[in-house]
């Protein structure tokens, strides 16, 4: 991860290892912060495995804040999900 | 006034929960519920509203096939569980080939190609990946199988049999042919395992008397991204559910022609006081073919659209692991990922 921008508000995130998988289901969840003005990604080149992230916050609020809830909401939608998952398969496996 | 309010807040709605195809187009692909789009609407994120919306079905469950509806979920992530499933889901699968005798009509490296996209059943969550740069492979990262057959001729066959069965042993390679070698302490390791082919019925080579095969196969865990032999699923793929709506009744001959332009089953005529009515009696089972838009009579009495968050998922697994297991991998590969980043996140000081 590296980081780099004008001011603590514009931020751009560069992950490595990285494509749509995350960066989309990611800018989904930060675009959901009212505090967000601008989410965006994009993939420098289809060769190299790595995303541009780029948060604006608008506001004081440091940029590295949306992120960090990004993806907290994220962890938390998959575990509910698979939560949900899990439950709705036991009764097939408490039948058996 | 309040008609129009009505009908404008209709509008809204359908923006918001409806993917609605035209006769040319798709329109309202984007999600657009963000918080500032819509006045009126709270759209922040918030984990309890979305608990409270969120529901999984299970509808078809075989043995290695699953299909289950996700409700309640955005765009962006299910496509990153569907391309998990694809890509990044780990198996174990033929990574070494060493050849030792191949004097049979297939060549070495179109040999190796094909031992390689056998699915194995293993299951990778026991084994670890292979360190980078290393040749050897050590206990806990391979699995060793070799394939040792030889043809010959049968001297029980009749004198003008023209069969291949009768007249050859051994002249069809099948997976079920490769035995496991194990590695060190892996029958310690793992004591009633079985590790061998999905099925026994792949067919590797075909060889005549005197051809032989003699190789030794390492097979390692990957994942989907490196090379397409390493994925679990034969196919993973979702598609929105239909809605289909009739803006006006449709009655007799119009009624017919409405239930021959859809799916068996999507549109039921029934007989209301003589006449013929038609229905929308099951929308999940359509394919939108769009023969609607063809016919001039009904073209302006349908609505076709998808509702933009109910996902119908369907899973084929190719036998290694079973499908609801891929599901909850898959999940739990993207809670991994975003554990990476937040671990980065609190350990490099941000400047």
């Amino acid at each position: 991860v590296q980081a780099d921008g004008t001011d603590g508000n514009c931020v751009t995130f560069v992950l490595h290892d990285e494509d749509h998988t995350l960066g989309n289901s990611l800018r989904y969840m930060v675009m959901k912060n009212p505090d967000v003005e601008f989410c965006g990604y994009c993939i420098t080149h289809p060769s190299e495995s790595k995303i541009n992230f780029r948060i604006q916050t608008r506001g004081s609020l440091p940029a590295v804040e949306p992120f960090r809830k990004g993806l907290n909401d994220l962890m938390g939608v998959c575990q509910h999900v698979l939560n949900t998952f899990e439950v709705r398969l036991l009764p097939q496996e408490l039948r058996d | 006034a309040v008609a129009a309010a009505m009908a404008a807040r209709r509008g809204v709605e359908e923006m918001r929960e409806r993917v609605v195809l035209g006769e040319f187009g798709v329109r309202n692909v984007h999600t657009t519920d963000f918080p500032g789009n819509y006045p009126g609407y709270d759209d922040a994120w918030d984990q309890q509203r979305f608990e409270e919306g969120f529901r999984v079905d299970v509808v078809r469950e075989e043995q290695d096939m699953l299909e289950f509806d996700m409700v309640g979920i955005d765009a962006a992530i299910a496509n990153a569980f569907r391309r998990i499933l694809l890509a990044e889901v780990p198996t174990m699968a033929v990574e070494k080939v060493f050849v030792y005798n191949n004097t049979s009509i297939v060549q070495d490296e179109i040999l190796a190609h094909r031992l390689g996209l056998i699915p194995i059943r293993a299951d990778p969550r026991l084994f670890e990946y292979r360190n980078q740069g290393d040749e050897e492979g050590t206990e806990i990262d391979t699995l060793q199988f070799q394939l040792k057959i030889k043809c010959s001729r049968n001297p029980q066959a009749a004198k003008e049999s023209s069969d291949p069965n009768e007249l050859y042993i051994n002249h069809k390679v099948y997976s079920k042919h490769m035995t496991w070698v194990p590695l060190g302490n892996q029958p310690d390791l793992f004591p009633d395992a079985d590790f061998r082919p999905v099925h026994d019925d792949i067919l590797i080579a075909q060889l005549r008397p005197g051809q032989e095969i003699d190789v030794l196969m390492h097979c390692v865990k990957g994942i989907g991204k490196d090379h397409a032999k390493f994925s679990p699923v034969a196919t993973a793929s979702y598609r929105l559910l239909p809605d289909i709506t009739l803006l006006q009744p449709i009655e007799d001959e119009a009624a017919e022609l409405l239930q021959k332009c859809f799916s068996p089953g999507v549109i039921e005529v029934q007989n209301i006081k003589g006449k013929k009515v038609a229905r929308v009696a099951n929308a999940r089972l359509d394919t939108f073919s769009r023969e609607v838009f063809r016919h001039e009579s009904l073209k302006n009495h349908v609505r076709l659209a998808r509702v933009r968050n109910h996902y119908i998922f369907s899973v084929e697994s190719t036998g290694i692991l079973p499908p609801d297991v891929l599901v909850s991998e898959a999940i739990k590969i993207l809670m991994g990922k975003c554990q990476r980043f937040l671990n980065e996140l609190d350990s490099v000081p941000m400047e």
